[in-house]
C-alpha cells in the first residue's frame, strides 16, 4: 500500500514552472530516491509534500487520504531532514531532541527516554550536553536526523543527508537509514550521490527541469545498461584532456571523464585494454590503473537525462563539500 | 493536550534561549530606568511629577522590549531555517504564533513593572487603579508583540527588522500622547495618533495612574483589543502568503 501519492503536482514561481506535473507513489516501508541536478525541483517537491509550500495544482495523498490543502493533518506522519541542519544552536543535543519531541506532543518522560535512546543509537551520547553550535558537520547531520525521527514518523524526508560531511559520518548515516528502513520507516531521499541512491533505494525517480523523466525499481532502471561493458582508467597525470583524440581514434567506444585523472570507457562489447594502453603510452600518459566496472545507475542517469553525474556532483560540492 | 505541550515548550524554549539571557535582562532593567530618570529630570518638577511621567515610561518599556526582541528572534530563526521546524510541527499556525509571541508578551509585561517598582519608592501610588494598569500593560504588550511579529514577517534580514521597528517605534513615542498630549499636536498629525494602538494604551495608563485619560476607558480597551486581533490576523495572513507560498 502507498503511504504517499503525488498526482500531477505543479508549482509555479512568477509564471515559471519549478515543478511541472510530478506524479509518483511510495510504498510503505520502502526507500524512494528522488534524483536530479540542481534546480530540478527536488526541494520544491519536498516543500509541497511537507507543507512548507502550497502546490499550484495537483494532489497529495497520505495513507490514501487527500490532504493537499490540509497538510497540517498529515504532519504528525512525517519527519523532515532539510538540506541544512537547522536545529537550535543555543540548545545542547539532548535539549534539541526533547524540544523537537515536544513539538509533536510527547510527554516529558517519554521524550527524555527517546532522546537518550536516539543519542545512544546515533553515537552522540557523549556530546549530549554540548551545544549544537559546537558540533561538527557530521554530528549536526546525525542529530538533525535523530530529531526528525524522535516522534517515530511513518515517513522520513531526507534532503541531501550526506552532503558536505566526512566519509565516515556519511557511511554511518547510510547505515542508520538502512536500520530505519528495517524498522519499517518509509524514506524519501534526495541526493546528488547516485551510487548512494543505488545502494539504498528500492525505487528511484529522476527529475529534470521539474518533470520526472524516469521512475522505476532500481533493478528495472539498471536493465538497459546490463550487458554493457565499462573500464575506468586512472592516470598519473591528466588523462581527460585526451578525450577528443580518444573518440576519434576509437569511434566504437564511449569515453566520459570521471574526475581530474580518470576516464570511463564504455562499450556494448568487451573492451580490449591493450590498444588503449598503447595509445596512452604513445601520448606519454602513464596509466596507474585500468579497472573493469559494472555499469551502474550513474550510467542510467546519464543515458536518461543527458547530464553527466560528475557535473551534478561538482555543482553540489561547490555548495557544501563532498561526502 | 498535545498542542499545549508544544505551545508550552516553545514558550519555555524562547524564554530560556532569548529573553532570560543576561544582555536582555540588563536591557529590560536599564532601559526603563534610564527613561524614568530622563523624563523625571527633564520635567524639572519634584517627585509629584513621577505619576505623570510613569504611563509614558511603562508604555515605552513594553514597546521597545517586545518589538525589538520578537522581530529579531523570529527573523533570526527564519534566516537560520530553524523556524521551518516549527512550521513542520503538527500544530495550527495560529497556536504556533501565539506560542512564539508568548515569551515576548511576558518579557514586555515584566519590563513594564520595572519603572513601576522604581516609582513605588519615589511617589505615593495608593490612588492607582491597578487592575487597569495590569490590563493596559497586557494589551500594550500583546499589541506591541504582534507589531513585532508583523515586522518580522515583512522583512528577511535581522538588520531590516531593527530598522523597520524604529520606523514604527520612534514616531509612536511622540504621537501617542505618552509625553505630550494629543491635543497639543499639530492638526495634521492628530489623525495619525488615532491610528496607533499605543495611543489607547497610553490613555488607559494616564487614567489609571493620575486620572488623566481623554477617552472613555471602555472604548480604549475595545480599540486595543481590536488592534491586537487585527495585527495578529495580518501577520498570520502574511505568513501564509510569504512563508508557505
Amino acid at each position: 500500500m502507498a503511504i504517499l501519492e503525488a498526482d500531477g503536482l505543479k508549482k509555479h514561481f512568477d509564471g515559471v514552472a519549478a515543478v511541472d506535473g510530478v506524479s509518483f507513489a511510495i510504498d510503505n516501508g520502502s526507500i524512494f530516491g528522488f534524483l536530479g541536478p540542481n534546480g530540478a525541483g527536488k526541494t520544491t517537491t519536498i516543500n509541497m509534500l511537507t507543507g512548507l509550500a502550497r502546490p499550484s495544482a495537483g494532489k497529495i495523498l497520505y495513507q490514501g487520504r487527500e490532504c493537499t490543502q490540509h497538510l497540517k493533518d498529515a504532519q504528525h506522519l512525517m519527519g523532515v531532514v532539510p538540506d541544512e541542519s537547522n536545529l537550535y544552536p543555543e540548545l545542547n543535543g539532548f535539549e534539541n531532541l526533547c524540544f523537537c519531541a515536544a513539538l509533536y506532543g510527547l510527554g516529558k518522560a517519554e521524550r527524555e527516554a527517546r532522546a537518550r535512546r536516539l543519542l545512544e543509537t546515533f553515537g552522540l551520547a557523549d556530546a549530549a550536553g554540548r551545544k549544537f553550535a559546537g558540533y561538527s558537520k557530521g554530528m549536526k547531520r546525525k542529530l538533525t536526523i535523530a530529531a526528525a525521527v524522535i516522534h517515530q514518523p511513518a515517513i522520513l524526508f531526507l534532503d541531501e543527508p550526506t552532503s558536505g560531511i566526512d566519509v565516515a559520518s556519511a557511511r554511518q548515516i547510510r547505515q542508520l537509514l538502512a536500520d530505519l528502513k528495517r524498522e519499517g520507516t518509509t524514506i524519501f531521499l534526495t541526493t546528488h550521490y547516485i551510487e548512494e541512491a543505488e545502494r539504498l533505494c528500492d525505487r528511484i525517480a529522476f527529475i529534470v527541469n521539474g518533470r520526472i523523466v524516469a521512475n522505476d525499481e532500481v533493478a528495472a532502471l539498471l536493465k538497459p545498461v546490463q550487458g554493457r561493458f565499462a573500464t575506468v582508467f586512472t592516470f598519473q597525470g591528466s588523462g581527460p584532456s585526451l578525450i577528443d583524440n580518444l573518440r576519434s581514434t576509437f569511434p566504437d567506444l564511449d569515453f566520459t571523464p570521471e574526475s581530474q585523472n580518470q576516464i570511463r570507457v564504455k562499450s556494448t562489447g568487451p573492451i580490449a585494454i591493450g590498444p588503449l594502453v598503447r595509445f596512452f603510452e604513445e601520448n606519454r600518459i602513464e596509466v596507474a590503473e585500468a579497472r573493469r566496472v559494472q555499469p551502474s545507475l550513474e550510467d542510467v542517469f546519464v543515458r536518461i537525462t543527458g547530464i553527466e553525474a560528475l557535473v551534478m556532483k561538482k555543482e553540489k560540492e561547490k555548495q557544501g563539500g563532498a561526502a | 493536550m498535545k498542542h499545549w505541550i508544544a505551545f508550552w515548550n516553545i514558550v519555555v524554549k524562547d524564554m530560556r534561549a532569548y529573553y532570560l539571557k543576561p544582555p536582555n535582562v540588563s536591557w529590560g532593567l536599564i532601559f526603563p530606568f534610564a527613561w524614568t530618570a530622563m523624563f523625571f529630570i527633564k520635567s524639572g518638577r519634584g517627585l509629584e511629577s513621577v505619576l505623570a511621567v510613569l504611563p509614558g515610561v511603562v508604555a515605552i518599556s513594553v514597546l521597545f522590549g517586545t518589538t525589538s526582541m520578537l522581530a529579531v528572534t523570529v527573523t533570526f530563526e527564519k534566516k537560520s531555517r530553524s523556524f521551518e521546524r516549527l512550521l513542520l510541527a503538527p500544530i495550527p499556525l495560529e497556536l504556533l504564533m501565539l506560542a512564539k509571541t508568548g515569551g515576548a508578551i511576558v518579557f514586555g509585561m515584566v519590563n513594564a513593572f520595572v519603572p513601576v517598582i522604581v516609582a513605588v519608592f519615589l511617589a505615593d501610588l495608593s490612588g492607582v487603579a491597578w487592575w487597569q494598569v495590569v490590563l493596559a500593560t497586557g494589551l500594550i504588550s500583546v499589541s506591541s508583540t504582534f507589531l513585532g511579529l508583523f515586522i518580522a514577517v515583512a522583512v528577511s534580514e535581522v538588520f531590516e527588522a531593527q530598522t523597520f521597528s524604529n520606523f514604527f517605534r520612534f514616531p509612536m513615542i511622540f504621537l501617542c500622547g505618552l509625553f505630550f498630549p494629543i491635543s497639543a499636536l499639530p492638526i495634521f498629525l492628530k489623525p495619525l495618533s488615532y491610528l496607533l494602538p499605543l495611543t489607547y494604551g497610553a490613555d488607559i495608563l494616564h487614567g489609571a495612574f493620575h486620572g488623566g485619560n481623554s477617552m472613555p476607558i471602555g472604548l480604549d480597551f475595545a480599540l486595543m483589543t481590536l488592534f491586537c486581533a487585527g495585527l495578529f490576523y495580518l501577520s498570520i495572513r502574511n505568513i501564509h502568503r510569504k512563508w508557505i507560498h
